[in-house]
């Protein structure tokens, strides 16, 4: 991909154990039944973004049988799901993945030029992590907000016309943020219910 | 001109909760085609209207509706297609967020006329804010009876439920969208079968784009026939139109169909004209994989005419000179943005997305996004142009689902329109590839030479 040097590490395996409490799983019987019966494969997108949250950020080999499992199907079904979306990691991110639009109404209204400050500012390039593992910076296309160009989402949360003042505040809150030894994900970050 | 339909209530503090959008006359026209109208009666009215498919292949509403398979003993499925995606569309978005309940509103007398019980909202999982908005709103829809079993009364009971997708561009393709809804990957079915006679689950289905069915309670409440008074020809009624690029005031707008191009992109009322003063270069009128055109072919059509922001109008001259109205995806370039760049760019989007089913889409968008970065970046050759046309034309019409076209068009429209810039940057390699990569200004002279 012109340039882009894309690596899939499929699969990382961890052996430990995995398992969610009680509240998760009640929150997925619940999900289950918006399906019909025998149906239940239709909730693996929602109970991967559950999982990926649960797992600090990824999905390891661990949590996709335990999904499978979960929703009674075969590993492979869910791998097969989660290699294909764009959303799912399948290696070990930051804690705050930022993913800054890189496609055409975005681009030609200051996207490269995020980007590149990004780059600058946190010294990592496109798909790497910086090495302290707080911020994960990440090229994606259209995230569907061209008239508030230029955009990026932290953790799924927009962030949108983008300068570089409001770059240098965000990266110093998320910073403190993490500082102060917040564990799960960001202030803006609500559950998928 | 200058009626709103869809947009008529934003704007008005909390318009997103049940109690203002009923204070508005929200729900009346759910109530009025539960109580009053049959289904067929309801199907009808929008088959008057005239509402066409707003996700952007403009199909229209009422006769996808009459395909439905009706004498099937399965249940039925409505899937609303939330899973907005194409690069220049933000429209589905600001709808959802601002006025979830037209959305439902619009849901609940689409289910009704369909006799469907159970809807998914397929949204992209990057859109997860509005999950929470969506909900909020079916809850409240359901706690004042307008959900749930035996709806007002009538007989009629129905669900929404709000299903995320998880960041693929191909799941905005109906077939796809199923089978991601199904719990697969995204990969385009080929048809026949329709949704219609085989959907989701293998009943009968009708997907729909959002503002499509955020229309269906305007057009109930106002009759079909008063909406297809609004606007021009086969483009009845009002379209929502989201511009963005080099333009003034980016942003959502409703148009009635009918007004020129021009309007469009000059009032104040709208995109408020060009930035920075500069010239209109080139629109891409809607979504990334409609034909670009240049600044006088937008404007005017080949023949002189105005051209207006209908599906007919915009479409005049074909390939040759004409584009599409598709999504509403407004995108307007100035004399400062390099042709190449934004090709290529487009062009890496969708070998990014192509799900790589089909062999002329999952190469060919690979080997198109490779030409143009080596033309972009000063490696280009002279015979690299005819090589994109050729690889484009063995994608369009032999892929199972549009992406394929879709990825085709903008560069076959590109090099039909703008082949002298192609050409400047295969003779000009030193200065191409002295240019720092990412700084616009540095294009923006170079393309500005180009002329």
């Amino acid at each position: 991909m012109s340039g882009n040097k894309v690596n899939h590490h499929l699969f990382i395996r961890e052996n430990k154990p995995v398992s969610f409490s009680e509240q998760t799983l009640d929150k997925i019987r619940q999900l289950v039944k918006r399906y019909p019966e025998g149906q239940q494969k239709s909730a693996v997108l929602p109970v991967l973004h559950i999982a990926q949250q649960e797992n600090g950020g990824y999905l390891s080999v661990d949590m996709m049988d335990y999904v499978a499992s979960l929703l009674e199907l075969k590993p492979i079904e869910v791998y097969e799901v989660a290699s294909f979306y764009s959303m799912f990691f399948l290696e070990k991110t930051g804690r705050y993945v930022i993913e800054v639009c890189q496609t055409a109404p975005c681009a030609f209204c200051g996207g490269d030029d995020l980007m590149e400050y990004l780059e600058e500012k946190l010294g990592v390039k496109n798909g790497e992590t910086t090495s302290d593992g707080l911020f994960t910076l990440r090229g994606v296309e259209c995230l569907g907000g061209c008239g508030n160009a230029p955009v990026m989402q932290v953790n799924t949360a927009f962030n949108e016309f983008m300068t570089k003042e409001k770059v240098d505040r965000l990266i110093h809150e998320l910073k403190e943020e993490a500082g102060k030894g917040l564990i799960s994900g960001t202030k803006w970050e609500e559950e998928f219910s | 001109m200058g009626r709103r339909v869809l947009l008529e209530h934003s704007g008005i503090p909390g318009i997103a909760t049940y109690d203002v959008f009923r204070a508005h006359g929200g729900y009346k026209a759910a109530e009025r085609a539960l109580k009053e109208m049959t289904p067929l009666d309801v199907t009808k009215e929008v088959t008057r209207s005239g509402l066409r498919g707003r996700g952007g292949a403009g199909f229209p509403t009422g006769l996808k509706w009459s395909f439905l398979d009706r004498k099937s003993s399965s249940p039925r499925y409505l899937v609303c297609n939330a899973d907005e995606s194409e690069p220049g569309t933000f429209k589905d978005r600001y709808l959802m967020e601002h006025l979830p309940h037209q959305l439902i509103e619009g849901l609940i007398i689409s289910g009704y006329a369909l006799g469907v019980n159970t809807c998914y909202i397929y949204i992209r999982g990057e859109f997860k804010y509005l999950i929470g908005i969506l909900e909020r709103a079916i809850a409240e829809a359901r706690q004042n009876g307008y959900l749930g079993d035996n709806i007002l009364g009538s007989g009629f009971s129905m669900e929404i439920f709000v299903h995320p997708g998880a960041g693929a561009y191909i799941c905005g393709e109906e077939t796809a969208l199923l089978e991601s809804l199904e719990g697969k990957r995204g990969l385009p079915r080929i048809k026949p079968p329709f949704p219609a006679y085989k959907g989701l689950y293998g009943c009968p289905t009708v997907v729909n784009n959002v503002e499509t069915l955020a229309a269906v309670g305007p057009i109930i409440r106002m009759g079909g026939e008063a909406y297809a008074s609004i606007g021009s020809g086969k483009s009845t009624g009002t379209k929502l139109m989201s511009a963005c690029g080099s333009i003034n005031k980016p942003g959502v707008y409703e148009i009635e169909m009918g007004i020129s191009v021009e309007e469009f992109i000059y009032s104040d009322k709208y995109c408020g004209g060009i930035r920075n003063n500069k010239k209109l270069k080139a629109v891409i009128p809607g979504g990334s994989s409609v034909p670009i055109l240049p600044a006088d072919l937008i404007l005017r059509t080949a023949r002189g005419q105005k051209r207006t922001l209908t599906y007919e109008s915009l479409a005049e001259g074909e390939f040759d000179s004409g584009t599409m109205l598709g999504s509403g995806g407004f995108i307007v370039y100035d004399e400062d943005v390099c042709i190449v760049r934004s090709t290529w760019n487009i062009s890496r989007f969708y070998h990014h997305e192509s799900c790589g089913q089909c062999s002329p889409c999952r190469e060919g968008t690979g080997w198109m996004d490779r030409v143009l970065y080596r033309i972009e970046h000063g490696e280009g050759r002279m015979q690299d142009i005819d090589l994109l046309l050729t690889v484009s034309k063995h994608i369009e019409g032999n892929t199972i689902c549009p992406l394929g076209d879709a990825a085709a068009w903008p560069v076959a429209s590109a090099i039909r329109h703008f082949r002298h810039e192609f050409e400047y940057h295969i003779e000009h390699p030193e200065e191409v590839r002295n240019i720092r990569h990412g700084n616009l200004a540095g294009l923006g002279e170079m393309a500005i030479r180009i002329k």
